[in-house]
């Protein structure tokens, strides 16, 4: 029997081994900390600032970023810039088919677009702007080609330039290495640009679920309570069953 | 006990057989003393039931079967709703874990031959139940009205309108219109609450009647009935289900709960299995996305339907693709008829059983591996494979079973 068992376990991971090839664009890791005020505030700031103009965030109520540690009145002071009332949901006065139009996809709505992309794509597809003439907006992407978004964030990033290499792969074919270089400076440095990116993608995250931190914090304690009644009921279970030879 | 609660009880038990059954399923139902680790999942089928139908509840109430608002209303739940978010993840964790007990608890059964007579209405009755729960499964997932949701049931969908000369009437008449729209979401909503869970809450309770009517099979596939004693005719190795039992789940409940929970509040998504990140985008049902993947419990079942790729008989493949995914699941209520070994429990069986059954559950696993994927020639080729070692562990049942070595069974249980 143990041994049917470890049989069943070496196959059970033998698929893993075998086909682990996928291939992709490499992602980087975001640093993400949903716990960390100060970065989910500086992302809401930009958020509000630079997404929520083409892109809606339906699903989510200004007042909800109370949980980032802010008053409803610094919430309609600071973020709202369209006039709605702080317990309004974060949508977006431009028409979805008129969006449609002039970038040929509408912008999708971001309440949980952390949570269909993933961090690590977002950080990587924000940081992976360069410019093409060849498409109707001036700028391409590393991670989604053809992206119909602009760089929205080129002032602060600067302009990218695209360069493709090709190097020998070892096996007598060559492979291409496509390396992105900044051209154009922008306003901020590339580590501050990358630490600027990753408050945005914390914050996305967070709109995602805003409950996360939250339900980590229950969760804990629901461990707690259970580890003791795990002793309690092994406990219960050992009394009733020490009569049963 | 007070004489006021006893003089209570005795009101009731003249009018309705209380204490009659709460002996004959609890108190005086005699369970075999041998137990494992493998029979937690019975009772723990049952836990994951009462979970489904009372988060159910509360989620119906903010929840909106409308194609426009019912993405929107997840949403609600998840945010607006105090403590949605438990109540929908307790949910959603539900319906994968539904599956994870209820594959174990069948698992046990192959295992310990516990669909073999007297118990075959018990297997065919748990057969019933399993339907019934994929049914559930399918048209819960279709309710937040997801990416995954949509394309998935535009899978399902096609497979009927497949079916030859009736297909497409009969799809129209499931829908109620030719494409999957408001009136399909509403209908499969109306099954997914009321028509479902009533007919599984039947069948359950069925189940147990059966199970109660037969007793219980045990890890060494022996009767315990066989072996009263003389006096009190109770059987000789069973122990009353309350309390031994009954203490005895309730530490596998713990046990269970510490993963559920431990799923809920620290990976609710595990890691896209049982919340797909796909899901997350609304059903748009003018993009079709890259790769459609059914969840996680239906993969083995999805990768037998891709598996056949050529037409047989002048019967085309999409057809036998039906009929295998179909068969593989029907197939489990012929165990019963198809196990000829003069042994229940794998203890006694031979080596050759045994090798089937891991060569079977490693079937299993590497269909639903590839049930994930994106076919590829390679894994189209592992997928027919896999389908035939399937297959093969229950067509050849009948023969190897009978000339597989067995020991002999024990007299009492160990």
């Amino acid at each position: 029997m143990r041994n049917l068992k470890s049989i069943v376990f070496v196959f059970c991971l033998a698929p893993l081994v075998a086909f682990a090839s996928e291939s992709t664009v490499p992602l980087d890791t975001a640093p993400i900390k949903p716990r960390d005020m100060t970065s989910l505030q500086r992302g809401a700031k930009t958020f509000v600032n630079y997404c929520l103009s083409c892109h809606s965030a339906d699903f989510m109520r200004y007042n909800r970023l109370r949980d980032l540690g802010l008053t409803e009145s610094q919430i309609s002071e600071n973020l709202i810039f369209t006039g709605q009332k702080v317990g309004e949901l974060m949508t977006v006065a431009m028409p979805k088919k008129e969006a449609k139009q002039w970038f040929g996809v509408a912008p999708p709505d971001l309440s949980v677009i952390a949570r269909s992309r993933g961090p690590d794509w977002l950080y990587t597809y924000l940081r992976k702007f360069y410019r093409d003439d060849s498409t109707a907006t001036g700028w391409n992407n590393l991670v989604f080609d053809k992206a119909a978004m602009p760089h929205v964030l080129y002032e602060l990033q600067g302009e990218q330039i695209l360069n493709v290499k090709s190097e020998d792969n070892g096996h007598g074919g060559t492979h291409e290495i496509k390396e992105l270089k900044l051209a154009k400076p922008g306003s901020l440095s590339k580590t501050e640009y990358d630490a600027y990116v990753a408050d945005l993608v914390n914050f996305l995250v967070y709109l995602g679920e805003p409950a996360a931190n939250k339900r980590v914090q229950i969760g804990i304690i629901v461990m707690l309570f259970l580890f003791l009644m795990l002793v309690l009921t092994y406990a219960l279970k050992k009394e009733y069953w020490k009569d049963v030879h | 006990m007070s004489k006021r609660l006893e003089a209570m009880i005795g009101w009731i038990d003249a009018r309705f057989p209380l204490t009659a059954n709460w002996r004959a399923h609890l108190s005086e139902y005699y369970a075999p003393k041998n137990f494992n680790f493998w029979y937690y999942f019975g009772s723990l089928a049952m836990l994951v039931l009462v979970n489904q139908l009372l988060t159910g509840i509360f989620l119906t109430m903010n929840y909106k079967p409308d194609a426009s608002m019912a993405f929107a209303s997840v949403e609600y739940i998840m945010r607006d709703v105090n403590y949605g978010w438990i109540i929908r993840y307790m949910h959603s964790t539900g319906a994968s874990m539904f599956f994870v007990v209820v594959y174990l608890h069948m698992f046990r059964g192959m295992m310990y031959g516990s669909y073999r007579k007297p118990r075959e209405l018990l297997w065919l009755i748990g057969m019933g139940i399993f339907f019934v729960l994929m049914m559930l499964a399918f048209t819960g997932y279709i309710l937040p009205w997801g990416q995954m949701s949509y394309w998935g049931a535009q899978v399902i969908i096609s497979m009927i309108g497949a079916i030859p000369v009736i297909g497409q009437t009969l799809s129209n008449w499931i829908l109620g219109d030719f494409m999957l729209s408001d009136a399909a979401l509403n209908r499969f909503f109306a099954y997914h609450v009321v028509t479902l869970p009533g007919l599984l809450v039947v069948l359950v309770i069925a189940h147990i009647l059966a199970l109660h009517e037969v007793g219980s099979n045990n890890p060494d596939g022996i009767e315990i009935k066989a072996n009263k004693d003389p006096v009190t005719h109770i059987p000789v190795d069973g122990i009353p289900f309350h309390p031994y039992y009954s203490v005895k789940d309730i530490f596998g409940v713990v046990v269970f709960l510490i993963v559920f929970t431990g799923i809920i509040f620290f990976m609710p998504e595990m890691g896209g299995y049982f919340l797909e990140y796909n899901n997350f985008i609304p059903a748009n049902t003018l993009q079709t996305p890259d790769h459609i993947a059914p969840v996680w419990y239906f993969t083995p079942y999805y990768s037998m339907l891709r598996a056949v790729t050529v037409n047989f008989l002048w019967i085309d493949a999409k057809i036998w693709g039906i009929v295998l995914m179909g068969g593989s699941v029907a197939i489990f209520a012929l165990l019963p008829w198809l196990d000829r070994s003069p042994v229940k429990s794998i203890r006694y069986k031979g080596p050759i059983f045994k090798f089937a059954l891991t060569l079977f559950v490693i079937s299993v696993l590497v269909l639903g591996y590839l049930g994930t994927k994106s076919p590829t020639p390679l894994y189209t080729l592992l997928a027919q494979i896999f389908t035939v070692i399937y297959f093969a562990f229950f067509i050849l049942m009948p023969w190897y079973s009978k000339i597989d070595k067995t020991k002999p069974e024990p007299t009492r249980v160990r």
